[in-house]
């Protein structure tokens, strides 16, 4: 076994076992923890099957298997990305309709507790 | 029955004007057929816009998280929307709507019975007439609405309006967060309400900052422009 594919796996494990204690704490909400949880397998897969990357790259009729990991990487980045601005976004709105309810609560509270006192 | 007004004047950080805004609309005398409430929206200030507001007989709205313009607005379109307002007038905090001049928008609004009426700068050239780099951002806004809804609004930069029931309905549903004027009128046109424009003056910012400055100014066009469209092509 090459030396990068011995550092490749530890740092796999290492990470895996990030996002476990991740999601053992709670921290992070499952739907994200499984495209974490791919993303180590991939990795995983890649430093165990050497010819693999080879492989794959010849499959796309790629060259240059780094370039095939770059372009995918990128490629799987910004869906991610656009992911979570989509996410965000509904997150935002969320915010607006709660913050905009609780005022008017809070307001309408105030104007019954006054009409009480009087 | 007299016809149930609802004035918001969504503020944030504007204790400097607030005070002299909310002297002028006690002392406001408008037709009787109307019956007023003012509604500070507080857009989570960090001055003391609250407590002088509390210190008029208005109705004070705290926003505990600052949403920006559109959502304090759109904060008192909702609470215009639930507590059976007739007609809703949204009026900037910085003075530079002069109190005087709401009649002209309610003049407007019993002579066309319009879903909306806007209160324009352009129309007759007097008052504040802002700086001509903005100017010319008007104009463009007047060209794209005019491209967008068939229809002219001068000044559509404007936030000086009044919004009958109709219109309140469809802005508690959607309001735009950023920037809302532009984009709002695409809103209400393609919905087929009847807007109008009518002249009024405007005085220059009593007090505060603009949040449109320096390069914001562009980023304001672009954002508005492509909001404008999107709001334009959806169904």
């Amino acid at each position: 076994m090459a030396k990068i594919q011995i550092i490749v796996i530890c740092t796999n494990l290492i990470f895996l076992a990030f996002i476990a204690r991740l999601i053992v704490k709670a921290k992070l909400r499952e739907e994200y923890a499984i495209v974490w949880l791919l993303i180590t397998v991939l990795l995983a897969l890649f430093s165990f099957w050497r010819k693999g990357l080879d492989a794959v790259s010849k499959l796309f009729g790629v060259y240059e298997p780094a370039n095939f990991v770059f372009t995918g990487f990128i490629f799987f980045i910004l869906i991610y990305l656009l992911h979570l601005s989509i996410v965000n976004s509904k997150q935002q709105k969320s915010i607006t309709k709660l913050t905009q309810e609780l005022a008017l609560l809070k307001e309408q509270f105030k104007q019954t507790n006054k009409s009480k006192t009087n | 029955m007299a016809t149930q007004l609802l004035i918001i004047i969504p503020c944030f950080n504007e204790e400097d004007s607030i005070v002299s805004l909310l002297n002028e609309l006690n002392q406001m005398v408008v037709p009787n057929t109307f019956t007023i409430t003012v509604a500070v929206i507080n857009d989570c200030s960090n001055d003391n816009t609250s407590m002088i507001a509390e210190k008029f007989s208005v109705v004070v709205i705290n926003l505990p998280v600052n949403l920006g313009i559109g959502g304090a607005t759109q904060t008192g379109y909702k609470y215009a929307w639930e507590n059976n307002f007739d007609v809703a007038v949204q009026m900037d905090g910085d003075g530079q709507h002069p109190p005087a001049e709401l009649n002209k928008l309610l003049q407007c609004w019993q002579n066309t019975q319009a879903n909306v009426v806007i209160g324009s700068r352009f129309l007759v050239k007097q008052g504040f007439q802002s700086s001509l780099l903005r100017r010319w951002g008007i104009g463009y806004f007047h060209w794209l609405n005019k491209f967008f809804t068939g229809i002219h609004i001068y000044d559509s930069t404007s936030g000086f309006r009044l919004f009958d029931r109709k219109a309140i309905e469809l802005a508690v549903q959607y309001y735009p967060d950023e920037y809302p004027e532009p984009e709002s009128i695409v809103i209400f046109a393609k919905s087929g309400l009847s807007i109008y424009e009518t002249p009024v003056i405007m005085k220059e910012r009593q007090g505060g900052k603009s949040s449109i400055q320096h390069l914001y100014q562009l980023y304001y066009i672009v954002k508005v422009s492509i909001a404008m469209f999107f709001s334009f092509i959806r169904k």
